[in-house]
């Protein structure tokens, strides 16, 4: 235990050398820093690289994330310490290659929904598994479905571990859950995108693990296989689909897009003066949020959009946009969404989250 | 185990029982027992089942004296109803009999009762639910085979579920290739057990005979003490002696069997009935159509992988001191592969590790997975020798190595690049065929899917066979221009190269376009340019024209080689749009300083963002960045963190 908390104290150091290192772009520092990480600890060298790459490099990507969100990193430099980060997760399992348990425990897929990008998680559970002896097919970011379950089909795994931080990609997942459930295959989710507690992953009916540790030790215990009822269409799982808000939202995306931009740009006099790449990123914006809204009528949670509409809203300010400027789009939808209540219902409650806040206020 | 309800045979009324009871002239054959009475209370006439059960009931008798009380009484009650009551049916005991009575008339208006023996019903009950059951059984074989496309989890599925429901335990005997079968155990509320074992099946009663798909021996044939020990589950309570019955059913695959069942029961007394061994067939039948259906698929995708394997794009790192990045993604989302590619060789190196550089420069012999690997390994240590300033020293005769196009040497010394005179950096390269450079080229053949897969195979083959002369960039497109034009594929092709190579701290590249988009240089201060190539595409016209281009990279900057499928996506937030040159530029003016990876990251994804879930044609990029650190990390599996200067 000596030697746990003497590293764990040493951390706070390293913590900070490795941010600079990912700030910096610098491969070289950003691996000799988790290098020292783990050469700090005695013992089983699996145990040490494990508790490094759950202590020291994930705390450092979700930083990353934080700090994009207060505008302290571009996107680019994003992708860039995410890049680097990848580097030392792949330089640690290579120091540890000769001392990795033999595969003893059974066969886990790991992937990230298709459109899913942030691959970090998904890695950092894969080689948590190999450090725990489980064979693990790692996929990576962004797998077709197609791809996830004819995998799942010939490797004869015996868990998917699926993985997705952002929930617009819900009805995805939810469609590689239960096309990997009529396989026969259970399937963990983990990731920011399945709620508060994995309240989403509940509803599609699959295991949740908060973090690699947790999905490790539930794959540990043992997942019950699906049986054949596990075979079903998705839309079963969430009755409100019928009302086919969801559907039409999602097929009539463009042109909701397009009226709300129109909308927006009628009744914000300063839009007009945009340049062409500030009305495309209006244009993006926007259609994030009709996005967020349908997923939001997907798992019928309009605490979704709600939490979704005041992140953007934190984003913005922390680029100097008042979040107000998004009460208008939230208008221009509730206009053309009038007759779905879903829909209004979720729009409405976003558009007062935005602006109780600041009662006194008019616009 | 679960006995299915044994299907019993209807119809096994008293009929049967009581042939003693002649027919009379006026006993009708009638279906059901059934017996007229006249208004007066007579008996009219009996049929030969009611006979059967009434042996006092004649023509002529008092039907009160020849029948129980309650039918007597009921026969009452409808006749002080009269004719217009809707008469309701009696129940009783017919001696041992449990007997429904229905009311009827016959055509000339004597009243009628038709008796129905409730075991008669009670046995089609019976019946019916044994049915259900077994099409339950069916049913959820089917379901649970039907799940899974993997044999292995085929096999366990059908052993448990015999288990469970046919048999005490089980074993399945597969198909297997030489000596040894798979053989899947599994006793009745346990797991299944897989194993490849090297048995006789000559040792097993029947086992032969259903192994090759003939009809099955009757289990009464078969003698439990005979059955060899490797059949009997390891977790199985008793021994081969306690066996009391043994049923060998096929495994009917598609066209060939797909294996043997081998069901067991231990005691004498649960022996297998004819209608359980049906039952055993049935379930057998279901079970070799989903496992017959999951090898077919095995070996389909099994050889879709062994011939794709060449295809796929190769894993890239860093090379020789400079870092490649490549991504892909292909039209259609259920495809690996289509009709954009891209390939690094390495420069081949004399000195140092022959063998490995070797080895590893023709990447596509191997597999993917390892070549890259390797690829990166042998290509660190030779750049951490470059940087020190041994480039021309290392790089004499590229094409000395093992392995590589026979011929090649001749075709080499003698002929002094053609084009070295106009071609714009091949100077560089040094006096003439040698280089140290690294080779990369990124194409796009016309049309996508598996058709244009095949012939990026081949382009792929043909540029590595051509590698001798990639320090002269017009040589190599002039003579894959010939080998196209002359093959029988009509598509033609556009490619873009790079012969790239470090010098010190800056990487400098001969970047030629052969109908293919520039490539874009992005700059360290954000600036993006296009390389000043130009060409003719590949395959279509008999002569070419091309333009090289020389760049020079500082730290942290980075060529980008990308197909149309990136710039042609259309999409975005108003759904109609192409993503375009401009947005390509955008992007890469905020990638200034980036990692390859990354740079190939961020463009990848914005691209296939933009597309969202609208149709794109395959997407290629690689990316050759000169690394920013001075110092080569090994952080690619091969070497130890090395610190060189």
């Amino acid at each position: 235990m000596t030697t746990l908390s003497r590293e764990l104290h040493s951390f706070a150091g390293l913590r900070t050398q490795l941010w600079d290192a990912l700030l910096d772009c610098d491969e070289i520092h950003a691996v000799a820093t988790v290098r020292t990480a783990v050469g700090g600890f005695d013992g089983d060298r699996c145990a040490a690289v494990e508790h490094v790459l759950l202590s020291l490099i994930a705390p450092a990507q979700a930083r990353v994330g934080l700090a994009w969100a207060a505008n302290e990193l571009t996107v680019a430099q994003e992708h860039a310490a995410t890049a680097i980060n990848e580097r030392c997760v792949a330089a640690l399992l290579d120091d540890a290659a000769d001392a990795l348990p033999p595969p003893h425990r059974g066969r886990a897929v790991v992937a990230c929904v298709d459109g899913e990008w942030h691959a970090l998680p998904a890695r950092l559970v894969a080689e948590v598994l190999r450090l725990r002896g489980w064979r693990v097919d790692y996929l990576g970011a962004q797998v077709p479905t197609e791809h996830l379950v004819a995998h799942v089909h010939t490797s004869g795994a015996e868990a998917v571990l699926l993985s997705s931080s952002i929930p617009s990609h819900l009805p995805t997942a939810h469609t590689a859950i239960s096309a990997c459930q009529a396989a026969g295959v259970p399937v963990v989710a983990g990731g920011a995108a399945f709620g508060d507690q994995g309240r989403y992953a509940r509803l599609m009916k699959a295991e949740w693990a908060p973090d690699a540790t947790a999905a490790a030790e539930l794959l540990a215990r043992g997942l019950e296989q699906p049986g054949p009822e596990a075979a079903r269409t998705p839309d079963l799982d969430l009755p409100h689909l019928k009302d086919q808000e969801y559907t039409l939202v999602r097929r009539t995306k463009a042109q909701l897009v397009k009226q709300t931009l129109a909308d927006v740009e009628n009744g914000f006099a300063a839009m007009r003066s945009y340049s062409e790449f500030q009305r495309e990123r209006t244009a993006e914006d926007i259609d994030h949020i009709v996005g967020f809204l349908a997923t939001a009528l997907y798992v019928d949670d309009p605490a979704l959009f709600t939490s979704f509409i005041t992140w953007t809203g934190g984003i913005l300010q922390a680029r100097g946009v008042p979040p107000r400027c998004l009460v208008p789009a939230l208008d221009s939808l509730l206009h053309q969404l009038g007759d779905f209540p879903r829909a209004a219902a979720t729009l409405t409650a976003a558009r007062s989250a935005l602006t109780i806040p600041h009662p006194g206020r008019h616009e | 185990m679960v006995s299915i309800p044994e299907p019993t045979c209807a119809g096994r009324v008293p009929q049967a029982r009581t042939s003693e009871s002649r027919a009379s002239e006026s006993r009708t054959s009638e279906a059901r027992p059934s017996i007229v009475v006249d208004t007066g209370g007579a008996v009219v006439s009996v049929s030969d089942g009611a006979g059967a059960l009434l042996p006092g009931a004649h023509p002529g008798a008092r039907f009160a004296d020849v029948v129980p009380p309650w039918l007597a009484r009921a026969h009452d009650e409808r006749v002080a109803l009269g004719e217009d009551a809707y008469p309701q049916p009696a129940r009783g005991l017919i001696g041992e009999h449990g007997v429904d009575a229905f009311p009827g008339r016959t055509r000339r208006g004597a009243l009628l009762w038709w008796l129905v023996d409730d075991g008669e019903a009670r046995s089609l009950r019976t019946r019916l639910d044994s049915e259900r059951a077994r099409s339950r059984l069916l049913q959820q074989v089917s379901s649970e085979l039907l799940a899974s496309l993997n044999v292995d989890r085929c096999m366990e599925v059908t052993a448990r579920l015999a288990a469970e429901h046919l048999a005490d335990a089980v074993a399945i005997v597969g198909v297997g290739s030489g000596r040894s079968r798979p053989v899947t155990w599994c006793v009745t509320g346990g797991d299944a057990v897989r194993e490849k074992v090297a048995v006789d099946p000559e040792e097993m009663p029947g086992l032969p005979e259903a192994l090759l798909g003939f009809p099955p021996v009757p289990s009464r044939w078969i003698d439990p003490r005979r059955v060899p020990s490797w059949i009997v589950p390891a977790d199985f309570a008793g021994s081969v002696a306690e066996l009391g019955s043994v049923v060998v059913v096929p495994l009917p695959g598609h066209g060939l069997p797909a294996g043997a069942v081998v069901l067991l029961r231990r005691s004498r007394e649960s022996a297998f009935t004819e209608a359980e061994e049906d039952f055993a067939r049935l379930f057998a039948a279901r079970a070799g159509a989903a496992l017959s259906a999951a090898r077919i698929y095995a070996e389909q995708t099994h050889i879709a992988g062994v011939l794709m394997r060449d295809l796929l794009p190769p894993e890239l790192a860093r090379v020789q001191g400079i870092d490649f990045s490549g991504r892909y993604r292909a039209a259609t989302a259920g495809e690996r592969i289509g009709g954009d590619f891209y390939d690094v060789h390495p420069a081949q190196v004399e000195d140092g590790r022959p063998g490995e550089a070797a080895g590893s420069g023709p990447g596509s012999g191997s597999g993917p997975p390892a070549g890259p690997g390797r690829v990166a390994g042998s290509g660190q240590s030779a750049g951490a020798g470059q940087s020190a300033g041994q480039v021309s020293a290392a790089v004499t005769g590229q094409m000395s190595g093992p392995g590589q196009a026979p011929g090649a040497g001749q075709t080499q010394g003698p002929r002094q690049p053609s084009g070295a005179g106009q071609t714009a950096g091949a100077g560089q390269a040094g006096p003439g065929q040698s280089t140290g450079e690294t080779f990369a080229v990124l194409g796009d053949v016309a049309g996508k899917g598996l058709e244009a897969a095949v012939l990026t195979g081949k382009i792929r083959n043909t540029v590595e066979a051509l590698l001798p002369f990639s320090a002269d960039h017009e040589r190599l497109l002039t003579l894959l221009n010939t080998a196209l034009l002359s093959s029988h594929h009509t598509r033609f092709a556009t490619l873009a190269l790079v012969s790239a190579r470090r010098e010190g701290r800056v990487v400098r590249l001969r970047v030629t376009s052969a109908g293919h988009p520039a490539p874009l240089i992005v700059r360290g201060d954000g600036t993006v340019e296009a390389a000043d190539t130009r060409g003719t595409l590949i395959g279509a016209l008999p002569e070419i024209k091309v333009r090289t281009a020389a760049v020079e990279l500082a730290p942290g900057e980075t060529c980008l080689l990308y197909t149309d499928g990136i710039t042609e996506a259309r999409g975005g937030p108003l759904g109609d749009q192409m993503f375009g040159e401009r947005r390509l530029r955008q992007t890469l003016a905020e990638c200034a300083g980036l990692p390859a990876d990354a740079v190939t990251e961020r463009v990848q994804m914005l691209a296939s963002q933009w597309a969202g879930e609208r149709r794109h044609d395959d997407m290629a990029l690689l990316a050759i960045t000169a690394p920013r650190n001075t110092h080569l990390t090994a952080v690619d599996g091969h070497t130890r963190g090395r610190f060189t200067a």
